[in-house]
């Protein structure tokens, strides 16, 4: 009897991974999934942070395509070893912050150390050639499996009669005239494919899978490593660059402001850590400032906090400021006018 | 068979299902988990990495605003 062979799919939750992932197992073999946490994945948080997305369905979409395809997911947090990949890479960054070859390559080298580990035979994923300006081009095929050490036990479902045979077809183990020949933009053939396999629901990500790739989002990590003068974070740098608007008005202090109720009670778990504000007569945001402040900049910050206010048209009102021991203080400010604050204070 | 208890407070998903894996890889067949979380997506998330890697959800409740789950490795 031949061996039973084993691959591990990365499972990002998008319909290509889906796709390839069944491709694979309509062919006899064993597939696991494995889905990375680098602390910016788009999934979970926002849905989580928000209020007014809870109507949404909180779905998991990794989760929901393992079990879509019947398959165990293994969820990995690289949170920590993803910092090297994100703050120097060595192909540098797309249109963003989003470094997508280098973490094509680390991902995928993961994926080899789990396969090596777990008694794998080879990896697969989802990509197509051409489907993403910087991580998925007919050169870095190759740069991604070489570079990440998976060589030819990288296989590309979606994509892989457009590409040298690998290991598990030179073996026989899968047959490449049961694979695909996709390339380009066009979504197309997946939605063709994905009816084939009878998917009717599937998540279509806009963007990327990450915030990385978010404009918005990649200024206000640049501009905390600026304003910090390091390239490091910390996951709850991360999380809190996802909620609330961000003012600075001095190089060495910015203002968080919540933006509705959901991101307050998030941003509420942070007052240990960072000095918070509210207005105390009058309904408004919560606000937590990171930086140093002297008296000036509190004030300074306090009329900010006051414009998203109810008090927004009073000549003065109280604020409360607490610091991290839970010490509090009440100022009273005069809130800015809707348009006196200036532009260049938003990141 | 033992039983272990984790907080996972003020984490957010996928974090919390992160952490009940991996705490899970741990356990032995029998043994009973409960996680206590914050975050509702566990509510979704945690029972479906069980439903698909096996593991038996036998009880899940909401008190004082904490999430509350115990699970049966099997
Ligand atoms: S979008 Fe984000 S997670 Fe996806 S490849 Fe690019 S950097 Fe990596």
């Amino acid at each position: 009897m031949s061996q039973q062979r084993k691959a591990v799919a990365l499972i990002s939750g998008g319909l290509d991974s889906m796709l390839a992932t069944k491709a694979i197992m309509n062919q006899g073999i064993h597939v696991e999934g494995i889905n990375f946490f680098t602390g910016f994945c788009v999934e979970g948080h926002t849905h989580a942070i928000r209020k007014r997305d809870t109507d949404k369905v909180k779905r998991n979409n990794s989760l929901w395509v393992a079990e879509q395809l019947g398959i165990k997911l293994h969820i990995i947090d690289i949170i920590e070893e993803y910092k090297q990949v994100l703050i120097n890479p060595k192909h540098g960054y797309g249109a963003n912050m989003n470094p997508c070859l280098d973490c094509k390559i680390f991902m995928v080298n993961k994926a080899k150390q789990w396969m090596q580990e777990n008694g794998f035979d080879f990896i697969i994923t989802g990509e197509v050639i051409g489907q993403r300006p910087m991580s998925q081009r007919k050169y870095t095929m190759p740069v991604i499996a070489a570079e990440s050490g998976a060589d030819d036990r990288l296989l590309r479902p979606l994509c892989a009669q457009n590409l040298p045979a690998t290991l598990p077809e030179r073996e026989g183990w899968i047959d490449r005239n049961q694979l695909f020949g996709f390339s380009g933009r066009s979504r197309k053939p997946q939605m063709a494919l994905a009816k084939e396999f009878g998917f009717s629901d599937y998540a279509q990500p806009a963007g990327g899978c990450c915030f990385l790739t978010d404009e918005s989002y990649s200024l206000k990590l640049v501009d905390l490593w600026k304003a910090r003068g390091t390239r490091d974070y910390e996951l709850d740098d991360v999380m809190l660059l996802k909620v609330g608007r961000h003012i600075r008005p001095r190089p060495h202090f910015k203002l968080i402001v919540a933006r509705e109720d959901g991101e307050a009670q998030f941003m509420s778990g942070y007052k240990k850590e960072y000095v918070s504000m509210h207005c105390t007569h009058h309904r408004g945001p919560l606000v937590l400032l990171d930086g140093s402040l002297n008296a000036d900049d509190i004030a300074l910050a306090g009329r900010i906090l006051a414009r998203y206010g109810q008090g927004r048209d009073e000549a003065q009102v109280e604020v409360s400021v607490r610091d991290q021991q839970g010490v509090e203080q009440i100022i009273s400010v005069q809130p800015f006018k809707i348009d006196e604050i200036p532009e260049d204070w938003f990141i | 068979m033992s039983h272990q208890e984790i907080s996972l407070r003020r984490l957010l998903c996928p974090l919390p299902v992160i952490r009940t894996q991996d705490t899970i890889k741990t356990l032995q067949s029998g043994d009973t988990l409960t996680v206590i979380c914050t975050d509702p997506g566990v509510m979704h998330d945690i029972p479906a990495w069980c439903r698909i890697n096996g593991h038996q959800v036998l009880n899940t409740r909401i008190e004082s605003g904490e999430y509350i789950i115990e699970i049966q490795v099997t």
